[in-house]
C-alpha cells in the first residue's frame, strides 16, 4: 500500500525519458555498425541483404590473421603478468599493517589511471627509443608487452583489491586456530577466497589490453599491427563491410569480458 | 574471541600466528608489492621523468634529442623565432588549439552531466532486479572499444552516411551536409565516448542515497523541483564530482575521437603532441605540450582532492 507512494515520491518528471534517450544515444550507432557487417553490398552505406560473407573474407584476410595474433600474444602476456603483479600487490598492500611507502606505493600503481593516454604514450616512446639508442635494448613486440602491462596492473588490481576488503577475516583466524601455518592459511583459505576478485581484474585487464590503440600506434614498431591498428589502417583506404565485420568481433569480444567480470562481481555483491 | 577464550591453546596459537605475522609482515608485505611496483616504476614513472628532461634538450633534425640544454621547447609554445633578425614573435596557434580542447572538455563534462545525472537517478530509483540490467547495459560501452564506437559515429555522420541519406530520401535536402571533419563531429564524438564515464559514478553515488530525506523535504511541503535542486543534487555532490572529472580529463587529452572525427584538420591537445612525434619531428616541444597538458590534468585533480577532503570534514 505504502509502496507506489514511495516510488513516486522517487520519480522526477522527465528522467524516464531522458534515460531512454541516453540507452539509444549509446548503442543505435554501434547497432548500426553491427548490422551492417551482415551487408551483402559492397559499400558501407547502402543496404543491398543479408550476407555472412564478410566475415568469411576477414579470416581468411592474412593482414587480419597476423593481427590478431600480435593483438592475442600481447593482450593474453600482459593480461598475466599484470594479474599476477597485481594480486601479489593487493595481498601486499591491503588490510596489513601500514608499512613506510604504503601510500606512496598505492599511488604508484594508480598513476597510470591519472595520466591522459597520450602522455603515456609519447613517455613510453621516448623511453623505449633512449634505450634503444643508448643501450641497442630492443625487445621488439616485448616493448609493446611492457607497455600494455604498466597500464593494465591497476585495472587488475581494483577488483581484487575490492574483494580482499570484503573478505571476512575471522575465516583466516579461524585457520590459524586450527592450526595451519600462514602459509597453508593463504592458499587453503586466502586464495580461494579471492578467485573471483582475481578473476574480475583479469578480464578487465584483458580488454584494457585487447583494445588499447593510442599507447599502441605510438610505441608499435614495423610489423607489430594489432587488431585496432589494423582498422586504423583500413579505414584510411576506401572501406568495405569487411571492416564493419572486424569491428563487430572486436565489440563482441569486449562485451563477453565485460559481462564476465561483471557477473562475477555481482554474485560477491550478493 | 569467545571460543578462542575457551581454549588456552588455541589463545597462544593464535597469539603466536599474530605475532609471527606482524614481525613478517612489513617485510613481506614490501615484498609482495615489488614486482608491481618495479613495472610502473621503469616502464611508467621512469618514461615521465625522461619526458621531463626531454622538454630541455633541442631538437634533432629527424627527430629524438640532442643533448644539449636549451628552453626552446617552451618559447615554442608562444613564441616563434624570427628566421631573419631572430626575434621572438608571439605565436598562439598552440595557445588556441589548448584552449579550444579545454572549451571541447568543458562543453563535454556540462552536456555528460545534463544527459547523465537523470539517467544515473532514474537508474538508481528502479527495483533492484532492474537495476542490475541497467548498470550492464551502461557498463558495456564504458569498456568497449574506443576507436570502433567513434567509427560507429563516422558511419552516421558522413557525407554519404545514413543521417545525409535519409535526410535526402526525404527530401528534406538534396546536398548531403557535411558533418564529418567539424567542430560538430569532434563535440558529438567525445560526448559520445565519455556519456558513460558520467553516468557511473554518479550511479553509485546516487544509489546510496537516503531516501527518506526526500521524503522528509516532501512532508516540509518541499516542491518537485526544490526537492531535486535543494535535497538530491546537494547530496549526490561527490558522485557530481567525481563524474565530471572522469569525463574533463580524457576528453581533454582525447586522442582518438579529433583523429577520426576531426581528419587531422581540426586538431585538440592529443593530436598536437602526437604530431610532435611523428611529422612535425620535435620531440622536445612534444615534451613540453605534454607536460603542460599534465599540469593542466595536476590542477584539476587538485581542486578534485580539496573539494572532496572538504565534504568530509563538514559531513
Amino acid at each position: 500500500m505504502a509502496e507506489p507512494r514511495i516510488m513516486d515520491i522517487k520519480d522526477q518528471p522527465g528522467f524516464r525519458s531522458i534515460a531512454i534517450i541516453c540507452l539509444l544515444v549509446l548503442y543505435v550507432p554501434v547497432l548500426i555498425l553491427m548490422i551492417f557487417s551482415l551487408n551483402s553490398g559492397s559499400l558501407v552505406t547502402h543496404w543491398e541483404g543479408v550476407t555472412l560473407n564478410w566475415y568469411g573474407s576477414a579470416f581468411l584476410n592474412e593482414e587480419f590473421h597476423a593481427a590478431a595474433k600480435n593483438t592475442l600474444i600481447i593482450s593474453v602476456t600482459a593480461t598475466i603478468v599484470s594479474t599476477i603483479c597485481a594480486t601479489l600487490a593487493a595481498i601486499g598492500m591491503t588490510r596489513v599493517k601500514p608499512w613506510r611507502g604504503l601510500a606512496a606505493a598505492f599511488m604508484v600503481i594508480n598513476l597510470p589511471l591519472m595520466v591522459p593516454e597520450i602522455i603515456t604514450a609519447v613517455a613510453t616512446l621516448s623511453f623505449f627509443a633512449l634505450i634503444a639508442g643508448a643501450f641497442g635494448l630492443n625487445f621488439g613486440i616485448g616493448n609493446l608487452i611492457l607497455a600494455h602491462t604498466v597500464f593494465c596492473i591497476p585495472f587488475a588490481y581494483m577488483p581484487i583489491r575490492a574483494r580482499l576488503e570484503d573478505m571476512d577475516l575471522t575465516l583466516e583466524y579461524a585457520a590459524a586456530d586450527l592450526y595451519a601455518t600462514p602459509w597453508n592459511a593463504f592458499r587453503r583459505i586466502t586464495l580461494p577466497l579471492l578467485v573471483p576478485g582475481i578473476m574480475s581484474g583479469g578480464a578487465l585487464a584483458f580488454i584494457v589490453s585487447f583494445d588499447d590503440f593510442t599507447i599502441t600506434q605510438l610505441v608499435a614498431g614495423p610489423g607489430q599491427t594489432t587488431l585496432p591498428l589494423y582498422i586504423w589502417n583500413q579505414i584510411r583506404r576506401p572501406m568495405t563491410p569487411e571492416i564493419n565485420a572486424i569491428s563487430t568481433i572486436l565489440l563482441m569480444v569486449s562485451i563477453l569480458f565485460v559481462s564476465v567480470s561483471f557477473l562475477i562481481a555481482r554474485r560477491r555483491a550478493k | 574471541m569467545t571460543t578462542a577464550a575457551l581454549s588456552p591453546t588455541t589463545i597462544s596459537k593464535a597469539a603466536l600466528f599474530e605475532a609471527q605475522a606482524v614481525k613478517t609482515s612489513a617485510r613481506r608485505n614490501r615484498l609482495l608489492s615489488l614486482p608491481a611496483l618495479t613495472i610502473i616504476g621503469i616502464f611508467g614513472v621512469l618514461p615521465l621523468v625522461i619526458i621531463c628532461v626531454y622538454s630541455f634538450l633541442a631538437a634533432a633534425p629527424y627527430g629524438g634529442v640532442q643533448w644539449h640544454f636549451s628552453t626552446d621547447a617552451y618559447l615554442n609554445f608562444l613564441f616563434q623565432r624570427d628566421i631573419f633578425d631572430d626575434t621572438l614573435q608571439f605565436t598562439p596557434d598552440f595557445l588556441i588549439i589548448y584552449l579550444r580542447s579545454f572549451l571541447f572538455a568543458v562543453v563535454t563534462t556540462v552536456i555528460c552531466l545534463l544527459l547523465g545525472f537523470p539517467t544515473a537517478y532514474f537508474m538508481a530509483t528502479r527495483p533492484p532486479a532492474q537495476r542490475n540490467w541497467w548498470v550492464l547495459l551502461i557498463t558495456i560501452p564504458f569498456w568497449s572499444n574506443l576507436l570502433v564506437r567513434t567509427l560507429a559515429i563516422m558511419f552516421i555522420i558522413r557525407d554519404e552516411g545514413l543521417i545525409n541519406n535519409a535526410l535526402i530520401g526525404l527530401g528534406v535536402i538534396d546536398k548531403p551536409i557535411t558533418m564529418l571533419y567539424t567542430n560538430f563531429a569532434i563535440q558529438l564524438g567525445l560526448l559520445y565516448a565519455f556519456l558513460p564515464f558520467m553516468v557511473l559514478p554518479l550511479y553509485s553515488s546516487l544509489e546510496k542515497l537516503d531516501f527518506r530525506l526526500i521524503e522528509a523535504a516532501y512532508d516540509l511541503y518541499a516542491t518537485r523541483r526544490q526537492v531535486l535542486w535543494r535535497v538530491i543534487i546537494p547530496l549526490s555532490k561527490p558522485g557530481i564530482i567525481a563524474g565530471c572529472l572522469l569525463v574533463f580529463i580524457p576528453a581533454l587529452g582525447a586522442y582518438v575521437t579529433p583523429l577520426i572525427l576531426g581528419g587531422g584538420v581540426h586538431l585538440m591537445i592529443g593530436d598536437l603532441i602526437a604530431q610532435q612525434f611523428g611529422s612535425g619531428r620535435n620531440w622536445p616541444l612534444g615534451c613540453a605540450q605534454a607536460l603542460i597538458l599534465m599540469a593542466a590534468v595536476l590542477v584539476a585533480l587538485f581542486f578534485y582532492v580539496r573539494n572532496t577532503s572538504g565534504k568530509v570534514q563538514h559531513g
